[in-house]
């Protein structure tokens, strides 16, 4: 899975202390690490890199990459005051992966699942024709293998420099999800913070159960497109999962640290009722 | 359809000949003077102005074109090319919202349901269909109406035109995007044929969420597009006056999504736009939705939902590291 950089670069710079965005104190890094990423001191969510992320959900050393080849191209030509290829080239550099999402097999528990995990560092964890074939594939092996899917999203939206490609990539993949229902597989959403636009307006937000990190942002529109539309200023929690939660959009916010165990007990239930 | 409404700046060479020649017309008939070699002239005049400002649009000038207050909406469509009309209300959830309309109509004989998005013709209209941006109990009616069409076996007919959804509280509240998404899903395992077709503005996910046909129709100076290109302006360039190289960039004119094999045709229009003739463009439009639905027609309830997932299956361009490796000889 890496491009040029054989290692992921870490999303916490380096470092033994560290100054958290929630609440200014200065954390000591590796009590970040063993907490989560969550800060000890405020619960503010740090992000996790992709690596951590499989981690976080994976059994360990269970995790099998697949489609890592798949790349992106520049089917516009696209150039606004940088070429597309050059913004693609900068955040392979920067993440050390081809595109913002990272597919494969893995187990959880006892269950063996099909995983795919959004980056954000990427591009804002865009989605383009890469991010819609990898995930459309996922679902298929899914279905395929009969192993239940699990989405881990987090995206701005879609990648405005494939212009329709991007946005067909909205049909194609919520396409794929109407086969795990033909199939009765089970398909779980997490959405991270934040999940907008045409991720949360596709597959995110079809899971069977979806759950959230919390405090994270998730909606539609942006808060800055409504808050210019509708010339008012926000209410406080507004699109946070919590909103969401109390307007029956998903079904649980889950802390991070309990995951893992959620995932696991949840798939074990649904596995039950065949 | 000139309702007095101003053209926009591109036009305006046009519309000022155009009524040059119908006031000669006049004074000529009120004054009994014969212009007509005058008259003549000016038409010429006219037509090659024609030509040259309409046959060369650029992108940007095809939004406008898109946008273009007299160009006509679901509801004008629904009336020329359908009969008897019976339009349906509401979501049964929450509320009946106006952006989208949606009924069953008869189609040469037979019954189809269309759905469309709708926009006003005046302002007052305007403000009552929100702009044609439908809020989540718009896009709730329409599959609602989509799965009465299954129990009837009634082929779908969907009407594009629409800036966007919308961005607001409540529809945040009601969940647009599980809306949309939901749409998505059942547009691609829906029984009977569906055929989309842009009509005016196909803008992002708004568009899609009642656009995900077996077939999928633009008229020549509609657009579609994953963000408008003002937002993607003021995204990348950080300026929205720089929205005509977004246009250029975005490539959503009529004929690049037919190039990328997005859409299946396009549906001409004549020199300067569909209010031009708008007879002339509905025809067109009635015999090819006529053709598309013929085709259609043959195909089983699981061969139409195995063509809609092949079709959407296949957009995307990406490299295959894996596969230029093995197959590269
Ligand atoms: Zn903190």
């Amino acid at each position: 899975m890496a491009v040029e950089t054989p290692h992921e670069k870490k999303s916490v710079p380096d470092g033994l202390w560290i100054k958290c965005e929630g609440c200014q104190e200065i954390i000591y890094n590796k009590d970040l690490e063993s907490n989560f990423m969550v800060c000890p001191k405020c619960n503010h969510y740090f992000r996790l890199n992709t690596g951590q992320r499989i981690k976080l959900l994976l059994n360990p050393g269970s995790f099998k990459e697949i489609d890592a080849q798949v790349q992106p191209k520049d089917p516009l030509n696209f150039k606004d005051t940088t070429s597309y290829t050059n913004r693609t080239r900068k955040h392979q550099k920067k993440t050390g992966f081809y595109d913002a999402v990272v597919t494969g097999y893995g187990k959880i528990g006892r269950n063996n699942v099909v995983i795919a995990v959004m980056n954000f560092n990427y591009m804002g964890g865009s989605m383009g024709s890469v991010v819609g074939e990898k995930i459309t594939r996922a679902i298929e092996n899914a279905v395929k293998k009969k192993y239940p899917m699990i989405i881990v999203s987090s995206s701005g939206g879609a990648r405005m420099q494939e212009g329709i490609f991007s946005l067909m990539q909205m049909a194609k993949t919520s396409a794929a999800i109407a086969l795990l229902d033909k199939e009765k597989i089970p398909y779980i959403s997490i959405l991270l913070d934040p999940t907008t636009g045409g991720v949360s307006a596709s597959f995110a937000m079809l899971g069977d159960i979806n759950i959230a990190e919390p405090a994270a942002l998730i909606g539609f529109a942006g808060p800055r497109v409504i808050e210019q539309t509708i010339k008012q200023t926000l209410p406080p929690h507004f699109q946070k999962s919590e909103f969401l939660l109390e307007h029956g959009m998903i079904d649980m916010i889950v802390e991070r640290k309990d995951l893992k165990d959620v995932l696991d007990r949840t798939l074990g239930l649904l596995k039950k009722g065949k | 359809m000139s309702n007095g409404i101003k053209g926009f700046d591109f036009e305006s060479p046009v519309i000022e000949l155009e009524e040059k020649i119908k006031e000669l017309k006049n004074l000529g008939e009120s004054e009994n003077i014969d212009f007509s070699n005058e008259i003549k002239k000016l038409q010429q005049k006219c037509s090659k102005l024609k030509k040259d400002i309409f046959s060369n649009l650029t992108p940007f000038q095809k939004v406008y074109m898109a946008r273009h207050p007299n160009r006509p909406n679901s509801t004008e469509y629904i009336n020329m090319i359908f009969g008897d009309f019976i339009e349906m209300h509401g979501d049964r959830n929450y509320s009946d919202d106006k952006s989208i309309v949606g009924g069953i109509a008869d189609f040469d004989d037979d019954s189809i349901m269309v759905i469309g998005h709708q926009k006003g013709r005046t302002t007052e209209e305007n403000l009552m269909r929100n702009f044609g941006m439908a809020r989540p109990e718009g896009y709730r009616k329409a599959l609602r109406l989509m799965r009465l069409a299954e129990k009837y076996n009634l082929p779908v007919i969907t009407l594009i035109d629409t800036p966007g959804a919308y961005p607001g509280i409540g529809a945040e509240e009601r969940g647009q995007a599980e809306a949309i998404a939901t749409n998505l899903k059942a547009m691609a395992g829906l029984s009977v044929p569906l055929v989309s077709v842009v009509i005016g503005e196909g803008g992002s996910g708004g568009a899609l969420g009642i656009g995900v046909g077996n077939r999928v129709l633009m008229l020549e100076n509609s657009i579609y597009s994953v963000i408008s290109p003002e937002g993607c302006a003021s995204i990348l360039w950080r300026d929205a006056s720089k929205a005509p190289e977004a246009a250029l960039a975005l490539k959503l004119t009529a004929s690049d999504l037919y190039k990328f094999k997005i859409i299946d045709e396009v549906i001409l229009e004549p020199l300067g736009g569909v209010h031009r003739d708008v007879e002339f463009v509905a025809k067109r439009l009635a015999r090819s939705l006529k053709k598309q639905l013929d085709e259609l027609k043959q195909m089983t309830a699981e061969e139409l939902i195995q063509d809609r997932y092949q079709k959407f299956r296949q957009m995307g361009r990406f490299i295959d590291g894996s596969l230029q490796k093995s197959k590269k000889k």
